[in-house]
């Protein structure tokens, strides 16, 4: 998904350099207001984490393969305005250091990738979460479900970026069949790896994934039952006491 | 959420756990990932999408294309690439969230101040 140089003119790729550059500094605003130093070295962390799965390509189809792109996974886990900035930070050294991505480029791929990742799968993910069940599993089931869909909505975003200033002469329409339909594929992957990586997170670290942070979980449900019962067994208790004695 | 009583790992035993397996997937696991073409550069090599296309400007470096410069074995080439890609991104995304952090703390401190002035 990486876009490399010269696949987008240059007037359009210095549009998405400045729609990426806005969309960075909401996000270090954003992020200044909910950043606390625990979550420093965490947010940290998932950059690397992110970078080392985006190296992962897993076969989609014939000769073709494809990697998570991470911005559901990093803005489930940090929170969505943390999330861009760790998608970008790991697109920068990708451009920068490894040549994954035109330079050119990274202004189209933070807007697909980053702010189209991290933004559009965290709305997505908020509203699967708002259907369903209050629990755990919904977090891990909507994170996946919500990266799942980021690889084609990114994909559409190019298709868009291809109509706008697109070096081919391949129509729309069949660019966007073949985007759309390769990256159903990919999001799979990257549906199944998001939530599998918020789950082991939720086990060990609940505290840590933003993305279960906000949500009326059933915890204080549990704790009003749970309290109940003692409330119940120690009435029990005393009046058994008062019988016996 | 409240932390779970039984589950909950310390903050630094997490970051090491973490950081470990960021490690291991791009040393032991990156080397045998897929060298396919990723989808989009699939779909632009079928339509055509590629013939403006020039190679990146730090295509010559010694990382381009996860591979250290001068290491023969890709295996381990592209391993010891992954570190380094784990190491820079965690560096360079620490730096940046201190310094979003930081930014934060100067305006809680002026908040104040500015209040008392006035």
């Amino acid at each position: 998904m990486h876009i490399p140089d010269g696949f987008i003119n240059g007037s359009t790729s210095l549009a998405a350099g400045g729609v990426a550059a806005g969309g960075i500094a909401i996000s270090l605003r954003q992020a200044a207001k909910t950043l606390d130093d625990r979550r420093v070295p965490i947010a940290g962390l998932a950059a690397s984490f992110v970078f080392a799965v985006q190296m992962l390509n897993f076969p989609v189809a014939a000769g073709t393969s494809g990697h998570l792109l991470g911005g559901v996974l990093a803005a489930v886990l940090v929170g969505p305005w943390a999330g861009v900035l760790c998608v970008t930070v790991v697109l920068s050294v990708q451009s920068l250091l490894f040549a994954d991505g035109g330079l050119s480029a990274l202004g189209l791929n933070v807007v697909n990738m980053a702010l189209v990742g991290a933004l559009g799968g965290y709305a997505i993910f908020l509203a699967l979460r708002a259907v369903l069940p209050a629990t755990r599993s919904s977090v891990a089931l909507a994170s996946g479900f919500a990266a799942a869909f980021a690889p084609p909505l990114a994909a559409l975003v190019f298709t868009l970026e291809y109509a706008v200033g697109g070096n081919g002469a391949a129509s729309i329409g069949k660019v966007a069949a073949a985007m759309v339909g390769v990256h159903v594929l990919i999001g799979i992957g990257e549906g199944a790896i998001t939530a599998m990586t918020v789950s082991a997170v939720l086990a060990s670290r609940p505290d840590l994934v933003h993305g279960a942070a906000t949500m009326p979980t059933m915890r204080p449900r549990r704790a009003a039952i749970v309290g109940a019962i003692r409330k119940i067994t120690a009435e029990d208790h005393a009046a058994f006491e008062r019988v016996g004695s | 959420m409240a932390r779970v009583k039984s589950a909950s790992v310390s903050t630094r035993t997490f970051a090491i756990a973490g950081i470990a397996i960021a490690l291991l997937l791009a040393f032991v696991v990156a080397p045998h990932a897929s060298s396919s073409p990723d989808g989009l550069v699939k779909v632009a090599a079928d339509q055509g999408l590629d013939r403006g296309a020039h190679p990146s400007a730090v295509a010559g470096g010694p990382l381009a294309g996860y591979a250290v410069n001068g290491v023969h074995d890709t295996t381990v080439s592209t391993g010891v690439a992954g570190i380094i890609g784990v190491a820079a991104t965690g560096a360079l995304g620490i730096v940046l969230f201190a310094g979003v952090r930081a930014m934060r703390r100067r305006r809680d401190a002026s908040a104040p101040a500015r209040a008392g002035a006035g």
